[in-house]
């Protein structure tokens, strides 16, 4: 039997304001991949992975979260616990880096936060800052302590937005590899919005581009960037100015 | 002379910290969780409701001693409960004026904070309630303001507990009252003295506030 897909949208309507709607016709992400969402500024790459987070619902359509329907907007708690994000803009507390890192944990009552948030610290290079105020760090070390706190919760879905967006070459490569190597070990599903198509290239297993709050295509990676289906698809790929 | 004259300075002075202490102990007990709640919700009269509590801090404190005293009166609504000229009134009368003070800056304090905190750490797998908790966390350093700025007032507030405590000697005397007193009977250099002692153990509590501010942070 085939497992129910990760992620299911039909019909999928977010109004963000008068100006922008979101409007997915039809989407689905299995157990495991990784789908990269391309597309510019203002396509609604972050209102959609809101509506994935299952913290916000959608103003219509269906749109399932491991089997639980959004709309109302009371997914339980234990299902938003299997989703974590990594915002573009993190919002750290104003405590110490391993305070952010193991607070995930700590909300959800794991003793020893420490023993799971120092490995991760220290893949990430951030063993040094554990102790340091997280309101001193640079934009770099902030979105890595985010990654840190996301993925020390192990989850089961991962959602980034952008969180390479203020990386140098080296750093991105570190964020690369350790999503992959989360990945290998718990077949975590990710939903990634990037702007870089050769960071997308990279980690996808499908790929989709959103334009003005539209879903244009959807396809695994190689038919995407090779053998576009839509016109539209083919011009972004190629870099031409399409929006 | 002087300690002759004001033997009952430690009474008084203890007093008015028992008063001011339990004063703002009730306000923030039913402020604080007020302000956060103001602070984080949006409802249509939220406005109608914050102009409220803005008007609460410009309560002039002896209209409120002059409304409580006349419902604690013997003929008052709430005359039964014999609490005119008790310390009770006069908590009771600190807390109506702290309760403004309290609400309005814990709620600016919580709603300063980025407005996308809380769906972040709900991202991370909080509850409503522990981001709530969290967000009070990360706010502490307002919230101590409004603590130290409602025990401020209460300390040195003297028309409402005045009129409610009735300035009686051993039971209601206080070192604003007492001051007053002091004045109008000439007796300056008591009421400067006293005046001093009330400002030094602002400054001690004040200090102490401070340090456990300063101890709050990483």
């Amino acid at each position: 039997m085939t497992p129910a897909p990760v992620y299911s949208l039909a019909a999928v309507r977010k109004r963000q304001s008068a100006a922008f709607t979101l409007e997915i016709e039809h989407l689905s992400v299995e157990h495991g991949e990784t789908l990269c969402l391309l597309g510019p500024t203002g396509a609604g790459k972050s209102t959609l992975l809101g509506l994935l987070s299952g913290l916000e619902a959608p103003s219509s359509g269906r749109l399932t979260l491991l089997g639980h329907a959004t709309e109302d907007g009371n997914v339980p708690l234990e299902i938003l616990r299997r989703v974590a994000s990594v915002h573009q803009r993190p919002l750290l507390l104003a405590e110490s880096v391993r305070y952010n890192v193991e607070f995930g944990l700590r909300v959800r009552g794991i003793r020893s936060p420490r023993e799971r948030a120092d490995p991760i610290l220290n893949r990430l290079g951030l063993g040094p800052l554990a102790g340091q105020d997280a309101r001193t760090l640079s934009g770099g070390q902030l979105q890595l302590v985010a990654l840190g706190r996301a993925l020390v919760i192990e989850p089961d879905i991962l959602l980034l937005d952008e969180p390479t967006a203020n990386l140098d070459p080296a750093h991105v490569a570190l964020v690369e590899s350790v999503v992959r190597e989360r990945q290998q070990q718990n077949s975590m599903t990710v939903v990634w919005a990037t702007h870089n198509m050769f960071q997308a290239r990279r980690m996808a297993s499908r790929v989709g581009l959103l334009l003005g709050g539209r879903l244009i295509e959807v396809a695994e990676t190689e038919g995407f960037f090779k053998r576009p289906a839509d016109e539209r698809t083919a011009q972004f790929v190629q870099g031409k100015m399409i929006y | 002379m002087v300690e002759a004259t004001y033997a009952h300075l430690w009474p008084i002075l203890l007093l008015s910290l028992q008063v001011s202490g339990v004063a703002v102990l009730l306000s923030s007990l039913i402020g604080v969780p007020f302000g956060v709640w103001l602070g984080l919700s949006r409802f249509p009269a939220k406005r109608f409701v914050v102009g409220l509590v803005h008007t609460g801090m410009a309560l002039p404190p002896v209209v409120v001693g002059l409304v409580l005293y006349l419902l604690l009166s013997r003929s008052g609504p709430l005359g039964g409960l014999g609490w005119l000229f008790s310390p009770q009134a006069m908590i009771l009368a600190q807390t109506i004026l702290d309760l403004p003070f309290v609400i309005g800056i814990t709620m600016v304090a919580v709603a300063s904070l980025p407005t996308d905190l809380q769906r972040q750490l709900r991202s991370l797998g909080a509850s409503p309630a522990q981001a709530r908790w969290e967000m009070v966390r990360e706010a502490r350093a307002g919230i101590v303001l409004a603590l130290a700025t409602a025990f401020g007032r209460s300390l040195s507030e003297v028309g409402a507990v005045w009129l409610v405590g009735g300035n009686i000697e051993g039971q209601t005397r206080v070192m604003t009252t007492a001051i007053v007193l002091e004045t109008g009977k000439g007796n300056f250099t008591l009421a400067l003295l006293l005046g001093g002692t009330l400002l030094v153990v602002a400054l001690a509590i004040n200090l102490v506030i401070l340090r456990y501010q300063g101890w709050t942070r990483p």
